[in-house]
């Protein structure tokens, strides 16, 4: 805090990069088939998800019927897909909220810190490093997964929460996106008052640099707990059905209840996607910026 | 000894305040390790823990894949090469083969494209931009497992919603599990409901670094908006174009949950194993109770390559496709 305010002057706003829409130039309006291309296209995007929260408020002996207009049952399948305990679905989605907030505070933690340090600090190596980090970004790790399983197995981690928590602490599209950002939105003068003023390097990252760049950083926060709440494979992997993630759950409930109690499972698949949809509805602005500024996640 | 070393750290804890005269030195000899380390320090964590848990166990899938697992013994033999012998004689495995490249192919070839298209059409000025991006975006941010369980039902035989689509115009069902191409098209388009808007919106953002005289000119030139979007856009934003081939085929090739969830949680694929994946034959030799880690790093590794090889074949395609429309 005392760094920032010793050096009002410099602390001005990041210049954020400004693409296209350049004063002047004008974009093309949309012709009405333009519109009616494009709501048709969020129409398909949107059904299958309002669908599923329709089966969800229906009775079972009206799972099939159409049109698809709701029904009154949504608590009531809620709480019988609540009770079925092989599914432990409540247990599941605290499991998977804690997942991802530790996952996300840590990779918005080192991704920053390597970021700050990649773009603004100068040290033998720098870029090799960065090609590095670019290149683990096309890795596809899953492949991996064998061996890795067998170090938790070693380490005694099947079937516990840090098993899907430590291998993901980091991300090299993490920290390659915090240095792109670190690039625009921190000044070299910035960092250079900040020394003559005595600060440490740590200081200067934790006063000056994290604080300017918080938007990156929620982006980045955003998309990685979506990463980490919808991640599959691995939790099915590693962990077991008395400690499952809200994924698993949703995997326990469709083997078991797939012939039977559409009306639960699909009360499961809405509870299990509404968080992201609120933060989708509160951060979407963002979120989509993220995307379009070359946000790639495979 | 101990003692001495017990004791280091309280005195080291209070130089400063001994040499409290002259801090200057301290915080300057300081200051250097600080400009010279941190750096390093910085970077390491992302290092160390990549190396482990990301790089480590995908190099050491080559070394699990020479050796014979005994389930029963918990005991591993050296095989040399025999994973990878009887492998390619293992006529499952191909089967997963031919269904990942086939899902793959189905559902990144009109994903690309429609993406591409409904780029072109965000890219202008309009109403309720955000509202319509967010729109086309959402299917990203639902989960695949119940995106799975929600297209099951979607494609059900009996009562499923496309078969009664099909049916008011007079189409007999499809069997959307026994029909192998039913069943790659059925996974194929969930994958492409969710991931059509995403990399609409990646390609957006390189359409909106395009400078619009560019555009100008060319309808001086009497060029129609057709022409301009494949001989201005698309060559122009060629590099994000290729960066999407490549992120598809790593991904593509790794698909596992979307075919899982579809046939209803099973590993199998269905009862000939229409639609059963690599992936999802790698976790039924590996995790459903066979423990065969050494055949299933060996598969692992040849999906490995299987990715490498066609990202570069991808890569070539694309790259001398897109050049051709700049002539």
């Amino acid at each position: 805090m005392t760094t920032t305010q010793a050096l009002p002057r410099s602390v001005t706003p990041p210049p954020r990069a400004r693409r296209g829409r350049t004063p002047g130039a004008r974009l093309w309006e949309a012709s009405p088939l333009t519109y009616l291309a494009l709501i048709l296209g969020c129409v398909l995007s949107v059904f299958p998800i309002v669908w599923s929260f329709i089966i969800a408020s229906r009775d079972n002996s009206a799972v099939y019927d159409m049109p698809p207009t709701p029904g009154g049952m949504l608590f009531e399948n809620i709480d019988r897909m609540l009770a079925n305990e092989d599914a432990a679905f409540l247990y599941g989605l605290v499991n998977s909220a804690v997942v991802s907030t530790i996952v996300t505070v840590s990779v918005i933690f080192f991704s920053s810190l390597a970021g700050f340090a990649l773009a603004k600090l100068r040290f033998r190596g720098r870029n090799g490093l960065l090609l590095v980090i670019v290149l683990t970004m096309m890795v596809p790790t899953q492949l991996g997964i064998i061996p890795l399983y067998l170090m938790m197995v070693e380490l005694e981690w099947t079937g516990t929460l840090q098993a899907v928590i430590v291998p993901f602490l980091v991300q090299g599209f993490g920290v390659f996106m915090m240095r792109q950002y670190a690039l625009a939105a921190v000044s070299d003068e910035l960092i250079e008052a900040a020394r003559l003023d005595g600060c440490s390097t740590w200081r200067i990252y934790w006063n000056v640099v994290l604080p300017a760049l918080r938007p990156a950083a929620a982006v980045l926060g955003l998309l990685t707990f979506m990463q980490t709440w919808n991640e599959f494979l691995w939790p099915f992997v590693v962990l077991t059905p008395d400690t499952p993630t809200v994924q698993y759950s949703l995997k326990i409930l469709s083997s078991g209840l797939y012939q039977t109690d559409y009306t639960a499972l699909f009360a499961g698949t809405a509870l299990a996607t509404l968080p992201l949809l609120v933060v989708f509805l509160v951060f979407g602005r963002q979120i989509i910026g993220g995307i379009m500024e070359g946000a790639v996640k495979s | 000894m101990s003692s001495t070393v017990g004791a280091a750290p309280p005195r080291r804890a209070a130089t400063p305040a001994r040499h409290r005269p002259q801090p200057r030195r301290s915080s300057y000899r300081l200051g250097r390790w600080d400009l010279k380390y941190s750096p390093y320090l910085y970077v390491a964590p992302f290092f160390v823990l990549f190396g482990i848990f990301g790089l480590f166990p995908l190099l050491y899938t080559v070394y699990v894949s020479l050796f014979d697992y005994e389930l029963l013994s918990g005991t591993r033999e050296f095989a040399g090469l025999e994973n990878y012998r009887v492998l390619l004689a293992d006529a499952q495995f191909w089967n997963a083969a031919y269904n990942t490249v086939g899902i793959f192919v189905l559902s990144t070839v009109p994903q690309l494209i429609v993406a591409l298209l409904l780029a072109n059409l965000l890219n202008r000025q309009m109403r309720g931009r955000t509202l319509l991006r967010m729109g086309i975006v959402v299917p990203n941010i639902t989960s695949v497992a119940a995106v799975g369980i929600i297209f099951a039902l979607i494609f059900a035989d009996r009562y499923g919603l496309v078969n009664w689509l099909l049916g008011t115009v007079g189409i007999d069902p499809v069997a959307w599990r026994d029909n192998r191409y039913a069943s790659w098209l059925a996974i194929a388009f969930m994958v492409d409901w969710r991931w059509t808007g995403y990399n609409a919106l990646i390609y957006l953002g390189a359409m909106q670094a395009i400078p619009r005289d560019l555009y100008e000119s060319a309808s001086l030139d009497g060029a129609s908006a057709w022409r301009q979007f494949w001989q201005i856009t698309v060559p122009l934003i060629r590099p994000t174009i290729l960066f999407t081939v490549i992120i598809s085929t790593i991904g593509g090739f790794q698909i596992f949950t979307e075919p899982l969830m579809y046939g209803h949680g099973m590993v199998r694929g269905g009862a000939e194993h229409e639609f059963q994946t690599l992936a999802m034959y790698i976790y039924e030799q590996t995790f459903t109770g066979n423990a065969e880690y050494g055949y299933g790093a060996a598969m692992s590794w040849l999906l490995f390559l299987m990715i490498i090889i066609f990202a570069l074949i991808n890569f070539a395609l694309v790259r001398r496709s897109v050049k051709g429309e700049q002539k």
